[in-house]
């Protein structure tokens, strides 16, 4: 029997025919992603990353909402140029708390992924509210309603509930204090601050929107804006280690 | 109305449907009652108003159609085309809207103002409902309508299911309202082509599964032997879409009341989860579905037969067998391991060959028939878009060559790869299809003007050059510029230079993309005519078109 009058057989049958299209589109989804959940060279071996603070967590989802994705990348690709101009190329351990991930597809604006600690908070707050005031030529939308809205983080432990669901390490003591470490990294002189960074090492605490009497969406994003990229410690990064 | 009572008792169909919406009216409005957000309370209430709508949209009918529709009328298949109208219906008027906003958005890169400065305006929310507004509401219901007829068709049966395959087309287009509406206010799981959030999918996910039973069902009771090619084509886009939808969507909500959910993959995975979804989103829904359309349409538009039914079985499976490894290319120098990266580029350089065995299937077919191409317009677009289709298959692995790549990616040139594909390809084997099947279902003679479909088609094409290459300019230029170093070894560009420098080629792709607006609204008005004032056609057998000369 040749080949054409066994294939006449798929044709034949509706039933084999899809068990035949899942088995072939089975493969390679099998062979390129399950890999990635059990090859330790995948997710390198870093000193200081940590799960988000509630307020990072809060502007991460205005980050999300506002569809930034659409145009920033979070993902510093290990190329000379971009290695110059953004700095140290992108672990996988960077982005392993991040539930979805952020690397986007577009730099019609430019990569975010180390922009912390690249701007002041008063710069990051302009040039939202009108970007062509700081920079002129442009094409970003403005976000005025950020710094006029107030943060609505009611459920905020819930939201850190259902990242530890998905994998991320939050402790009983973050979820249980989501609501109060997020009051006190927005607060300048807030009693909690002591406590936050001792849950969150490396958490910057201040008022980010220049508005010291409201917790908007503006000081959430600015504060997530912030942190991106600075929490690895690439002194003490050796990326031969991961060779195993 | 008693006597509609007296003829027959309600359908299995019938009543399971009008439980299963009263059911759904129930849970909306608890959802809508517990909400906690403004979104999330909208789209309960959106869903408890179709919900009563769909429970009265059932009992009418029953009370109206005191007799079942007959599976036979005098020996030939009655074939049922109410649903495939609407998503034809659907396809026109979600096209216009999706180009529209892909025109608003293009002006909003050349002149920020636009955006207005407010939430439901800005370009992050409107860039996803540009691209799920053609991919999945214009795309979508092509797909809907052309395969719910070509499966009928081909297998000289009556659709299965009497209800359900209305069920596929209403429920579908209602995702796509939700999905929409969730965009402009903010609900969004922020990956690409898969925004809408977890109630949008879990809905989606009820839809395709009936969509699958309906198509599965015909052809179960086809009577022909065989199973016709484009049938394959369907039957692989409707059974890996819902594998893709499964896999890249699996998420955990934060509360069973609110929209807001985080996806159950992280960082890497996630990526290569999102790229496996996002690459074969293009490979299955824009390609293989649209090739259905294509072995049937040109074959039946040409009146010949498929060129090679030996090339189309090679075509079919080495097309599906490939697609799915491509995904890594979008993720070329990330952090994704470099093997996953090596093994996308290799089988995305393979792709290129089932690719062009089936642009070569769809131009042959024409084989005697090449005279066609100067009196029929509708075929010319058909054949045109396979020429598309062959032109970026063939970019398509060039820029998933890793040093192409380097340059290509995050830049245009990705944007222009994806519209020379997703306007000269699928648009145009859709209007292809379209203008073919609006005087099939509304027993039109012929088109009302085939002298419109030529206007539409020249001035549409105009539009996807200049679209296209300015693109190509921009992105290549763009490009270089980011990895440009001076002669002291510094980088010479900074990055709002490069912004900077795209200005005059937005206006270009915005002119490309007016002049696609614009040919499309012919279209509308030109099937609008042909549906209002066409000659009916005859009770003979359906005649081979004729030309307008």
């Amino acid at each position: 029997m040749s080949f054409w009058t066994r294939h006449q057989i798929l044709e034949k049958n509706s039933i084999l025919l899809v068990i035949g299209i899942l088995l072939v589109v089975a493969v390679g989804g099998l062979v390129e992603i399950a890999p990635l959940f059990y090859l330790k060279s995948t997710i390198e071996k870093v000193d200081g990353m940590r799960p988000y603070t509630p307020l990072e967590l809060a502007g991460r989802a205005i980050y999300i909402r506002e569809g930034c994705y659409s145009c920033h990348s979070q993902m510093v690709r290990t190329l000379r140029d971009e290695v110059e101009r953004y700095g140290h190329y992108s672990l996988a351990a960077e982005s392993m708390y991040d539930h979805p991930f952020q690397w986007g597809s577009k730099r019609t604006g430019p990569d975010l992924a180390r922009v912390g600690g690249k701007y002041s908070d008063e710069w990051h707050v302009a040039h939202m509210v009108n970007p062509r005031a700081v920079v002129p030529q442009s094409i970003m939308p403005g976000y005025p309603f950020l710094a006029a809205t107030d943060l609505d983080f009611r459920g905020i432990a819930a939201h850190l509930k259902a990242n530890r669901a998905v994998g991320v390490p939050y402790t009983d003591a973050q979820v249980e204090n989501a609501a109060a470490d997020l009051k006190a990294q927005a607060t300048p002189d807030d009693a909690g601050i002591g406590d936050l960074q001792a849950r969150y090492p490396k958490s910057i605490a201040r008022d980010f929107d220049g508005n010291p009497a409201r917790i908007t969406e503006m000081d959430a994003l600015v504060a997530y804006l912030q942190m991106l990229g600075t929490l690895v410690d690439f002194k003490s990064y050796d990326a031969k280690v991961n060779l195993r | 109305m008693a006597y509609a009572h007296a003829q027959r008792s309600l359908t299995i169909g019938e009543g399971g449907l009008a439980a299963f919406f009263v059911v759904t009216a129930f849970l909306t409005l608890v959802a809508a009652a517990k909400a906690e957000d403004a979104a999330f309370a909208f789209h309960a209430y959106l869903g408890a108003a179709a919900s009563v709508a769909a429970v009265f949209a059932v009992f009418n009918r029953y009370f109206r159609t005191p007799e079942l529709p007959p599976q036979e009328i005098d020996g030939r298949p009655n074939y049922q085309l109410g649903p495939v109208k609407f998503a034809t219906a659907a396809a026109v008027l979600w096209g216009i809207a999706g180009f529209t906003v892909g025109l608003i958005i293009a002006l909003q890169l050349a002149y920020p103002a636009l955006n207005f400065d407010l939430p439901w305006t800005n370009f992050g929310r409107l860039r996803p409902l540009h691209t799920s507004a053609v991919i999945f509401a214009f795309g979508g219901n092509v797909l809907i309508a052309t395969s719910l007829y070509v499966v009928q068709r081909t297998s000289r049966t009556r659709i299965a299911g009497d209800l359900a395959p209305w069920f596929v087309v209403l429920g579908y287009n209602f995702f796509i309202l939700i999905a929409g509406t969730g965009y402009l206010l903010g609900v969004t799981q922020s990956k690409e082509y898969a925004e809408p959030e977890w109630y949008a999918d879990l809905w989606l996910t009820i839809v395709w599964v009936v969509y699958l039973l309906v198509f599965m069902g015909t052809l179960m009771k086809r009577k022909e032997p065989h199973i016709f090619v484009a049938n394959w084509f369907y039957l692989a886009f409707i059974i890996t879409i819902a594998v893709l939808h499964l896999g890249n969507n699996a998420t955990l909500p934060v509360s069973a009341f609110g929209s807001k959910s985080y996806i159950a993959w992280g960082g890497v995975q996630d990526a290569m989860f999102q790229w496996w979804y996002g690459h074969n989103a293009v490979g299955f829904f824009l390609t293989a579905g649209f090739l259905g359309i294509m072995y049937y349409f040109i074959p039946k538009r040409a009146e010949r037969p498929i060129y090679s039914y030996r090339l189309s079985i090679i075509h079919f499976w080495a097309l599906i067998f490939l697609y799915i490894w491509a995904g890594p290319h979008h993720l070329h120098y990330t952090a994704l391991p470099d093997w996953a990266q090596t093994l996308g580029m290799t089988f995305s350089i393979m792709l290129w060959m089932p690719s062009w065995g089936g642009m070569i299937n769809g131009l042959m077919t024409l084989s005697g028939a090449w005279d066609k191409l100067r009196t029929d317009p509708v075929l010319r677009m058909m054949v045109v878009s396979v020429a598309f289709y062959g032109m970026s298959t063939f970019e398509g692995p060039l820029m998933s060559v890793k040093a192409v790549n380097s340059l290509s990616h995050y830049t245009d040139w990705t944007i222009g790869h994806v519209h020379s594909g997703a306007l000269g390809w699928v648009a145009f084997v859709s209007f292809g299809a379209v203008y073919s099947l609006v005087p099939w279902l509304w027993n039109r003679k012929q088109l009302y003007s085939l002298k419109l479909v030529n206007w539409h088609f020249w001035i549409a094409t105009i539009g996807i050059v200049l679209y296209i290459s300015a693109m190509w300019v921009s992105g290549i230029l763009q490009g270089l510029m980011w990895r440009a170093y001076t002669s002291l070894g510094f980088l010479e560009y900074s990055f709002i230079e490069t912004v900077e420098a795209m200005h005059p080629f937005y206006l270009i792709r915005a002119a490309g993309g007016a002049l696609f607006v614009a040919g499309a609204l012919i279209m509308a008005w030109n099937l609008w005519m042909t549906v209002r004032s066409g000659e009916a056609e005859s009770a003979a057998p359906r005649a081979a078109l004729q030309p307008a000369e």
